[in-house]
């Protein structure tokens, strides 16, 4: 009985763990670029695929794959918002304009990345194993890959939070978010902002998709359950709020592993169920203004 | 704006297509038919009023579903007005949760239901009826090409009544300032729910047509999040403000995925969404907006092309 | 009785007490002015009357029937009319549309589309806009915006009229005749509770005045009063 609960607490934080790290980064991009980046789930699914090139076909240690997939995906996102998003905010009428046609551009996004990475990958289901090792902890054996990613996606996520509470640069992002022309007037470097914090989630993403190819089978068409899951949960958790998104993370991930336990099929309905008492009740979110 | 003696004409070669063309030629314009009416369908909404729906797989997938679930039981008809009704209740419930909020909101949850449905199908599938799928009643061609025709004949006209009506101004001020709208004695969220309800009926209709041509349906097929993508590529690639700019982008479309469908099932996809950023970038107005700016002579900004 | 009358209202933004426990009536027939320093509550107080928030405290009625709470199409079908402070026209849409939509939809009791079109009509000649009527809103000057966003309102056929900051942005001859237009509309019977930074404006056309600072009310009266009130003086001197 404990060793059930055990087990369903330890996948809820991992499954937690990872949602966090997702909805903060489309938080960030939401929040900041005032970009809604419905490719997000295909920066995962980028993560979680080429670590896997690089651990089967390159022997690369995946942890190893942390250090090249989060700056990989930075340069990515950087770049994209640098060339496409600026372009389109520079021609938009009005920030609402800029919000729909944002979203829809990132919509191409998504079939652009989705079958580009389908012509290179094609559409199996891959999988690799690494650090499948039986860890014992109070009489349950968890495998040492889950503990691993579940410890990374934990650091990672905390220290992304203290990131923007405390320094410099976090403060310039913040100042940002809440209101981009004084901020330009302040002396921040607006546009390199923007683009930072947008590179900055899809590296979040690359990197939650790297921790999750250490745990579960990845293939190309990954990314829009996860979109969605970042969705709800930012929602949950407070547009706008990236505190929200790690505690509304965690919430979700913990549901979904209790539901997961109760009937596998039936996760992505549970979590649209809270969405949808969400939008009822409290639109704002947990911590949403 | 287009003469009636010419679309009456237009009306006319359309009805007598299977008189001279070849059955491939029907198939391929029944396909394009169907885009039309997702687009039309989608632009009816989302283009007056600007909230950007990404559910037109659902409610296209709902209607398919009523078919392969009805289609044994019931003439075709009744099985295309109950897709229609399915679609349309569907998005009454969306509408009446989502609506009444910000747009993001909206885009945001109409994104994930084409999911949503999906997962809740194949989890009712296997735990209930334990079959994946289902066989749909085979219907011969040139019936359902007579049906889609009338479908979109229906939406045309619908469309047309609406826009000529206070409903479409309505619609056109919520989009333009949904407070001011509101203020001037607009009920906003009934306007939008109800004209939401009723695009969604189209695209039900034309997915309970479609689905007899397909023979099986699961929920893979039917609820492909392609079919969210395509109405909205050409409502922007063809131009959202004019009638004839959707049907120009559906039949570009429709048309190159035939073409490009067997050979390049990745690659087409991935034009595509190079076209879409395309058109998002540097045509605002869409190919129709483009050739009435060149026609005005010159790449000035031109007016928002809403008659 | 008052056509339009608040009690204790309160509303909050966030931590912030944007209009606190706000007392107000209005008579059917005066002009009322409504005045304070920027932040003080004032354009607050009118979207909680017409609906646009919702208060946290404090009842609001509109012709005895309690109105707080209800969505700002049933106020305006009900006989209460805005304009914004930020012009809020319908860019795209011609004048005459613009109009039309007030006539269409904002009535209390509706009318066939050709009745709808001539009181739009009516209603542009009013204020003057009949030329402009198939020209585009965002083709207008601030001035006309500012007239045609008044005749929107008039054609919902209001009794009373909240107007924020008419002549905000005007020089002066459009202010005289901003003026002349307040008084035109208040000719025709209507109640109008206005919010003006234009003090020449508000001391000449106002019956009563209301004034706000930091969300409350800290004093009411006759314009002379007003104007001679020592905490309303240091309020503005002090800013």
């Amino acid at each position: 009985m404990i060793v059930t609960i055990l087990d369903i607490v330890i996948a809820g934080l991992l499954l937690g763990g990872l949602y966090a790290l997702i909805a903060m980064g489309l938080s960030l991009q939401y929040g900041v670029a005032r970009v809604f980046n419905i490719s997000h789930g295909e920066f995962i699914m980028l993560g979680g695929m080429t670590t896997w090139t690089l651990y089967t076909m390159f022997h690369i240690n995946p942890l190893v794959c942390l250090a090249i997939c989060g700056p990989l995906a930075f340069i990515l996102g950087y770049v994209i918002h640098r060339t496409l998003f600026k372009r389109l905010l520079t021609s938009s009428e009005s920030p609402g304009a800029f919000e729909s046609s944002s979203m829809l551009a990132s919509f191409g996004l998504l079939f652009i990345i989705q079958n580009m990475a389908s012509l290179y990958w094609g559409p199996e289901i891959r999988g690799y194993s690494y650090l499948a090792i039986p860890v014992n902890l109070a009489g349950a054996l968890f495998g040492a890959n889950r503990l691993v990613t579940l410890g990374c996606a934990i650091a990672i996520g905390l220290a992304f939070y203290l990131f923007v509470a405390r320094t410099r640069t976090g403060k310039a992002i913040r100042a940002a978010a809440q209101d981009p022309t004084t901020a330009g007037l302040m002396g921040v470097n607006i546009n390199n902002v923007l683009a930072l914090c947008f590179g900055l989630g899809a590296a979040m993403a690359g990197i939650a998709g790297m921790l999750i190819s250490m745990c579960y089978p990845v293939n190309v068409a990954m990314g829009l359950e996860y979109t969605i899951i970042a969705m709800i949960v930012v929602v949950v958790g407070g547009l706008g709020s990236i505190p929200g998104s790690f505690i509304g993370g965690f919430m979700l991930g913990l549901i979904g592993s209790i539901v997961s336990y109760i009937d596998p099929g039936l996760s992505l309905v549970a979590y649209y169920l809270i969405f949808i008492l969400l939008l009822l009740v409290r639109p704002t979110g947990i911590l949403g203004k | 704006m287009w003469r009636p003696g010419l679309l009456l004409a237009i009306l006319v070669l359309l009805a007598s297509l299977r008189l001279y063309a070849s059955t491939y030629t029907v198939i391929l314009v029944t396909s394009i038919l169907m885009y039309i009416i997702l687009t039309q369908s989608w632009v009816l909404f989302s283009g007056p009023t600007r909230y950007i729906s990404l559910a037109s797989a659902a409610f296209f997938g709902v209607g398919i579903y009523s078919a392969a679930v009805l289609g044994m039981h019931l003439p075709l008809p009744v099985v295309v007005i109950a897709g229609a009704l399915a679609s349309s209740c569907l998005a009454l419930f969306v509408g009446a949760l989502t609506l009444r909020l910000r747009g993001i909101y909206f885009a945001m949850f109409t994104f994930g239901l084409v999911e949503l449905i999906k997962h809740l199908l194949l989890w009712y599938e296997i735990k209930f009826t334990g079959t994946r799928g289902r066989f749909v009643v085979l219907v011969d061609n040139n019936t359902i090409y007579y049906l889609m025709l009338a479908t979109l004949v229906a939406l045309l006209l619908v469309a047309y009544f609406i826009r000529r009506s206070k409903y479409g101004l309505a619609l056109q001020s919520i989009g333009e300032d949904e407070e001011a709208a509101a203020h001037t004695g607009v009920n906003v969220t009934a306007v939008k729910v109800i004209t939401f309800a009723i695009s969604a009926s189209f695209m039900g209709a034309a997915g309970a047509i479609i689905a007899t041509r397909w023979t099986y349906v699961d929920p893979y097929i039917a609820f492909k999040s392609l079919f969210s993508f395509m109405p909205v590529l050409m409502a922007i690639f063809g131009g959202m403000g004019q009638f004839y700019g959707p049907v120009l982008g559906s039949a570009v479309f429709a048309y190159l995925e035939e073409v490009l469908i067997t050979r390049f099932p990745y690659h087409y996809m991935l034009l595509f969404g190079v076209i879409l950023m395309i058109a998002i970038l540097y045509l605002p107005d869409g190919l129709v907006g483009l050739v009435q700016r060149l026609r005005r002579g010159g790449w000035a900004r031109g007016q928002h092309a809403n008659t | 009785m008052p056509i339009l009358e608040g009690d204790g209202v309160t509303k909050h933004f966030g931590g912030l007490a944007a209009v606190s426990r706000v007392d107000f009536k209005v008579e059917e027939g005066e002009i009322v002015g409504l005045i304070g320093p920027n932040g003080a509550g004032k354009t607050t107080l009118f979207n909680l009357i017409s609906g646009a928030l919702v208060p946290k405290d404090g009842t609001i009625s509109f012709k005895g029937q309690k109105i707080d709470g209800l969505k700002p199409h049933r106020i305006c079908r009900m006989g209460l009319a805005r304009t914004f402070q930020s012009v809020k026209v319908f860019a795209n849409m011609s004048a005459l549309q613009n109009v039309l939509l007030g006539s269409l939809f904002g009535t209390s009791t509706g009318m066939s589309s050709a009745d709808a079109v001539s009181e739009a009509e009516k209603a542009l000649e009013f204020v003057g806009l009949s030329e402009a009527s198939s020209i585009p809103a965002k083709g207008l000057t601030l001035a006309d915006q500012k007239q045609l966003e008044v005749a929107s309102a008039l054609a919902t056929k209001p009794e009373l009229l909240l107007l924020d900051e008419l002549m905000a942005g005007l020089n002066a001859p459009e202010v005289a005749e901003a003026m002349e237009l307040v008084a035109r509309i208040h000719d025709r019977g209507i109640t109008i509770f206005m919010i003006e930074h234009v003090m020449k404006a508000i001391m000449n056309v106002c019956d009563r005045i209301m004034v706000l600072h930091h969300g409350e009310k800290i004093a009411e009266g006759t314009p002379q009063e007003i104007a001679s009130s020592k905490t309303v003086i240091e309020v503005y001197l002090g800013e």
